[in-house]
């Protein structure tokens, strides 16, 4: 089967990519479109480096065939930061000494990035669960998931900060305790 | 930050100075903003339109002869572009500690006419794409005769195994000796004074980094000739001068790229990439990649070297240890790596961090035909330790002490002689223990709660 041209909106902006039958959407995004921040831990779905939002769905890229996505709309690492201001989830990853080698963080972040989508105020457990199959080797489990409890935080007081009065309390509940990671 | 428990500063005072500006502060990672962004740049983080594969074919047996490799078929796989053996390796003989004096050379590149381990690698295989070069290892066709295999240290070492290494020992040789030995004292008259004597074995089994980012490195030819070679490795230079003494050019003709490290733990010191893929680059004139798949990583890079350790301890009904005995094993695998070095490092751990006046020890390093062991996290000194802290934990059970209590009674104080003939300095195990306890809301007895590492014992 020979190559063909698979069209994606990727971080907002239109981009197509020569695939072949082979190719995923991890080998693609790298060397057809260039985004390096997307790693390749293990390339059999057991890691969690190479998570990307496919249609605002987190998946491990490199067991997804690039041909069958034509047409979907990817969100990757590169794509969270607006110039230099980090968005919150990065901002606290970086306050809260959660990266060690950084390797896993990208699939971190986008993993926890689709858990505050569908979840904005998580749980310790909720956020237990999104990771579950990211692999932090440093094993920096605990600053890891204090960033994202304090990413989530974040978020919901600028939500809040920015929000009509009568949506103020529902949006921003108080901090969320962290004992079980202190 | 609220976790990390506030310096206290009123131990060792004295050697304290009050212009600390960067201790006691909270600074910033700086490769922090580039993990977040996703904009660290890895080794395989660029586009090369014209970039070659690497893929091994290596060996299905534990031990055996070569008797024949059958490179008809692979060649034949559309996009294979090269097959390189132990023929294309100009030096292939290497030891990574060679650069610090360790010898003999005792492993080769690519095997030659026989291999020890599971996984050694045979032939390496340059293709177009890695699909292509997956399939040309596997049309690599090698018929073996099966030799004898070792796989236990003390089996290794008993009379009548078969002898697996070429150099004509299981074991590592130094200066003329089967082991890293300590001579200190006597060691059976302690026995023989002592109140009671404790004998018990431990053992541990080999331990994986698994880094998420695999070993791996890119070469890139240059147009005069030179070998640009981005590498995971964590030992940069370790790297530029074993592949120039294994490729016989000028270090000059190499430059290493790299520093940046998905995880290593020690599992990215060996040089096991990079002089392949500078062959095949050099023989293809383009860029080539050799990275790990997985299932490599977890089954050939250098594991943690699994150890097996007796310790005999004659001791006083007071808690004193008058007399330490350490029969150490440990499992080098197939070849040295850095096992030498690291079985050094056992040795000089012993007998622990405690004052003892009879010392001796065997620190063993025996080849076995497992997948070669190397560095990782403290090698040599983590796996000893788990023993000595085991062994001092069952001491106090047995006699009914305070496990506190028994290591404080042993422990060293500067101006002891240690078992390596060297007096002892800056020791503080004496104050570690006892603001541990004070943490942990474990009462110590003033007369404990009084000692002190700067104190000669019994002043």
């Amino acid at each position: 089967m020979s190559a063909r041209i698979v069209n994606l909106v990727v971080n907002g902006s239109r981009k197509g990519m020569i695939a072949y039958p082979e190719t995923t959407l991890l080998t693609g995004l790298r060397e057809a479109l260039g985004l390096m921040g997307t790693k390749r831990g293990c390339a059999q779905g057991a890691c969690g480096s190479c998570t990307v939002l496919l249609d605002g769905e987190p998946v491990v890229s490199c067991l997804v065939p690039a041909l069958v996505v034509d047409g979907s709309s990817v969100q990757t690492i590169e794509g969270l930061a607006d110039g230099n201001d980090l968005n919150d989830l990065q901002q606290a990853f970086l306050d809260g000494f959660a990266t060690q080698c950084g390797f896993c963080t990208p699939g971190m972040i986008m993993s926890a990035e689709a858990l505050l989508a569908r979840n904005p105020d998580p749980t310790l457990e909720d956020v237990n669960e999104a990771i579950s199959g990211n692999v932090c080797r440093c094993t920096g489990y605990e600053r890891i998931v204090s960033a994202i409890l304090d990413g989530a935080h974040r978020r919901r007081t600028r939500a809040a900060a920015t929000a009509s009065p009568e949506d103020r309390d529902a949006l921003s509940p108080a901090p969320q305790p962290t004992e079980a990671t202190s | 930050m609220a976790r990390i428990n506030p310096i206290d500063t009123e131990y060792f005072k004295d050697e304290r100075t009050s212009d600390f500006n960067v201790i006691g502060t909270t600074v910033q990672r700086s490769d922090a903003r580039g993990h977040v962004t996703g904009r660290t740049v890895f080794f395989e983080d660029m586009m090369l339109p014209d970039l070659a594969f690497v893929k091994m074919h290596r060996s299905s047996r534990h031990h055996a002869m070569i008797v024949d490799v059958d490179l008809s078929q692979a060649r034949q796989v559309p996009g294979v572009l090269r097959v390189i053996t132990h023929a294309d390796v100009p030096q292939n003989w290497y030891t990574v500690l060679r650069l610090i004096g360790v010898e003999p050379n005792d492993e080769p590149v690519l095997a030659e006419d026989r291999v020890l381990y599971l996984g050694e690698p045979i032939v390496a295989i340059v293709a177009d794409t890695e699909a292509a070069a997956i399939e040309g290892a596997a049309q690599v066709k090698v018929t073996y005769s099966d030799l004898p295999i070792v796989l236990d240290v003390e089996e290794a070492l008993a009379e009548g195994a078969p002898v697996i290494k070429q150099a004509g020992t299981n074991y590592f040789v130094y200066e003329g000796h089967h082991a890293r030995r300590i001579r200190f004292g006597d060691v059976e008259k302690g026995f023989a004074a002592a109140d009671h004597l404790f004998e018990w074995r431990y053992s541990s089994a080999p331990i994986e980094h698994a880094p998420t980012e695999t070993t791996g490195c890119i070469v890139i030819p240059q147009g005069g000739g030179r070998l640009q070679i981005h590498s995971n490795t964590q030992a940069a230079f370790f790297t530029l001068d074993n592949t120039a003494l294994i490729l016989d050019r000028p270090f000059t003709d190499l430059q290493v790229k790299g520093g940046t490290v998905g995880g290593g733990f020690g599992g990215k010191v060996d040089v096991m990439v990079e002089p392949v893929a500078c062959i095949a680059a050099t023989l293809i004139n383009r860029p080539v990649k050799f990275v790990y798949t997985r299932e490599e990583e977890m089954q050939v890079s250098s594991p943690r070297a699994a150890e097996r350790i007796y310790i005999k301890d004659g001791v006083m009904n007071d808690g004193r240890i008058v007399a330490r005995k350490v029969m150490l094993y440990v499992d080098a695998g197939a070849y040295s790596r850095h096992t030498p070095y690291g079985t050094t490092k056992a040795a000089a751990h012993l007998p622990g961090p405690y004052t003892i006046p009879n010392v001796y020890a065997d620190c063993h390093c025996v080849y076995t035909n497992r997948t070669p062991s190397s560095a990782m996290r403290g090698f040599g000194v983590t796996i000893a330790d788990f023993a000595l802290e085991s062994q001092m934990d069952r001491i106090a059970r047995a006699l009914d002490i305070d496990p506190l209590q028994f290591r404080l009674r042993n422990a060293y104080r500067d101006g002891d002689l240690k078992a390596h003939r060297k007096i002892a300095s800056g020791t503080a195990l004496i104050e570690v223990i006892q603001r541990a306890a004070a943490l942990v809301g474990h009462d110590l007895p003033e007369e404990y709660r009084a000692m002190s590492s700067s104190t000669p014992r019994g002043a």
